[in-house]
């Protein structure tokens, strides 16, 4: 995959290389400056959440903020364990029933002929450029229609079916060579068999990207608590931490928001820089021919 | 592909295995329930007049006329920002992508793979976790940190309530869009980059490239254009479904509906007033707009024309 060109992915440091750096550096800092702030501001204490002039960097470092979100779901009657509970539960069996079912799916699409096949593919692509918040009501009516309403299926199964997950997973199935696959039938193996022995473990970091990106949908998504789940109890710890970040404008509140908003984001980067190798053995082939 | 000739051997064998159905069942289920029919229904309601309590009424295509001739909020301030919005997240945030990550490319790995974490990470927080940076940052007295930084730099005066005062409304939407606009496309674009074939480079300088600028527009762009294409439905789509966090900033219509965007535009309608046929009519267009797009992006990079 390293492609080791004289001016691509360059593997040594030179001279002309810095200009590059310089230009970069000031964007690259702005642009991480928010999230910079935000761990900064999740730790500062009271009086530094007061301080006039406002303050970027933390100096004196607490969990206070921290603190104040648990003592604040205490007196909310759900206990934030719940919230923690509803997200994990609805995140990771999200993940699950959604590779499940695009790791078959770009199975079949990619190597069992069938007839309708190249229509379906067609109907994915232009799929993916669903823009789901425009058809919220009619998922509401879909939704309230089959009884889902306040139920977990709610969160999750609006979400499952993911149009460029399956896309990019597809075409990392393209790339297993299909004298292995034959190697298999010949062999007297059933379908199942090749995709559960063959396939799945060759298309690992397509799994590990189409995770990420699932990931991502679930776990900062609003909009399922909000529209199609009413019981506080049923609903995600996003929905929770958004509401303490929208409620309490006082600063007081801004601390506890900015600690609620490090929590969700911390696992989103964490994962990422776990899985970051695969995610781009992935992209390597996402085009769109 | 090695053709070999056993008896049980499926794939050169069978031109229609019905396995097929079963594996892509489950997802197409899925598919079915939650994206195809929304997008049907929409299409209906778009057709009725809905209030969400009574049976839709027929009202043939009133809703799509209300939207092009009656619809003064739409067409003087939702449609004009789409635009905006779509032109400089959208396009801009696309150039700026392919250029930063052209740019990450030149570099030798370490300093690559870092740049590109810090750069795609505010993507990954899909805006709405950030909410409180942005109030924050932009609070309107002396305590927001924009107003701060800019009174002791002696620009400002007196705080400028940013959230509210129509003129900087819109700016500020981009600005966050653009903030978080290098996601997944940007990423393919760098494994595209990475991926151009070595030989083309050699040959180029044979034929007469002279610098890194002219090595992008004739070698790495033609040959990564299924990635281009990639991108560019990535960026169109983000640009067109932005708008839950601009709600939880600057609230449901935006003051003064500065930074109205149609997505919001469906929600006001659906959802605060219950006008669903309306809204729905809004979402046929919306939909309608980013196929169109999509096409633009596909007859500037696509190889083949079915997609």
């Amino acid at each position: 995959m390293a492609y080791k060109g004289h001016r691509i992915n360059p593997t040594r440091f030179e001279k002309s290389q810095i200009k590059i750096i310089v230009i970069l550096l000031p964007l690259v800092i702005f642009m991480a400056l928010p999230i910079i702030f935000i761990i900064n501001h999740a730790f500062k204490p009271m009086e530094e959440l007061f301080a006039f002039p406002p303050t970027f960097f933390v100096r004196n470092a607490t969990l206070e903020n921290f603190e104040s979100l648990i003592k604040a779901s205490r007196t909310s009657g759900i206990p934030l364990s719940r919230y923690v509970f509803n997200s994990l539960i609805v995140t990771l069996v999200t993940i699950f029933l959604s590779l499940l079912m695009t790791t078959c799916a770009a199975f079949a699409l990619s190597k069992i002929r069938f007839k309708a096949k190249n229509t379906l593919m067609n109907i994915n692509q232009t799929a993916i450029m669903f823009v789901a918040t425009a058809v919220l009501i009619p998922r509401y009516l879909v939704i309230s229609k089959t009884g889902m309403i306040d139920s977990y299926l709610a969160h999750i199964l609006p979400l499952v079916a993911m149009p460029v997950a399956l896309f990019l997973v597809k075409q990392f199935v393209d790339q297993v060579p299909d004298s292995l696959m034959e190697a298999a039938y010949m062999d007297g193996a059933t379908d199942w068999q090749v995709y559960l022995k063959i396939i799945i473990p060759m298309i690992k970091p397509a799994i590990a990207t189409a995770s990420i990106l699932v990931f991502q949908q679930v776990w900062t998504n609003m909009e399922t608590s909000n529209y199609f789940v009413n019981d506080d109890s049923m609903k995600t710890l996003t929905f929770y931490m958004n509401t303490l970040a929208n409620a309490n404008n006082t600063v007081a509140g801004q601390g506890m928001a900015a600690a609620a908003s490090l929590i969700m984001f911390i696992p989103n980067l964490v994962l990422f820089i776990i899985l970051q190798k695969n995610v781009m053995n992935t992209m390597a082939h996402s085009g769109i021919k | 592909m090695a053709e070999t000739k056993g008896k049980k051997n499926k794939i050169s064998k069978r031109s229609n295995n019905k396995n097929g159905y079963l594996f892509i069942a489950p997802y197409g289920l899925a598919f079915t329930v939650f994206i195809l029919v929304p997008v049907l229904l929409a299409v209906a309601l778009s057709f009725t007049n809905f209030n969400a309590i009574e049976f839709p009424s027929w009202v043939g295509f009133l809703n799509y006329i209300t939207v092009l001739t009656n619809d003064e909020v739409f067409m003087q301030h939702v449609l004009p920002n789409t635009v905006v919005y779509a032109l400089i997240v959208g396009v801009g945030g696309y150039v700026l992508s392919f250029v930063l990550a052209w740019a990450l490319c030149n570099l030798t790995r370490g300093f690559r793979t870092v740049f590109a974490l810090i750069l795609y990470s505010p993507s990954m927080t899909a805006g709405v976790a950030m909410t409180v940076v942005w109030k924050v940052i932009f609070s309107g007295d002396q305590t927001g940190l924009l107003n701060s930084w800019l009174m002791s730099l002696g620009v400002l005066n007196e705080p400028v309530i940013w959230l509210i005062n129509a003129k900087y409304l819109l700016p500020i939407v981009i600005v966050i869009g653009l903030w978080s606009s290098m996601g997944i496309g940007f990423l393919s674009l760098i494994a595209g980059i990475l991926n151009t074939d070595e030989s083309l480079y050699e040959a180029g300088a044979i034929d007469g490239i002279k610098n890194r600028f002219q090595e992008m527009i004739y070698i790495v762009i033609p040959s990564m254009k299924p990635q281009m294409l990639f991108a560019a439905v990535m960026a169109i789509v983000n640009a067109f479904q932005a708008g839950t966090i601009f709600t939880l900033l600057t609230g449901n219509p935006s003051p003064g509906y500065a930074s109205q965007l149609i997505v919001n535009h469906i929600e006001d309608y659906g959802f605060l007033r219950y006008e669903m046929g309306y809204a729905a009519a809004v979402s046929v267009v919306l939909l309608l707009i980013v196929q169109l797009f999509s096409k633009v992006a596909d007859r500037l990079f696509g190889e083949r024309d079915d997609f």
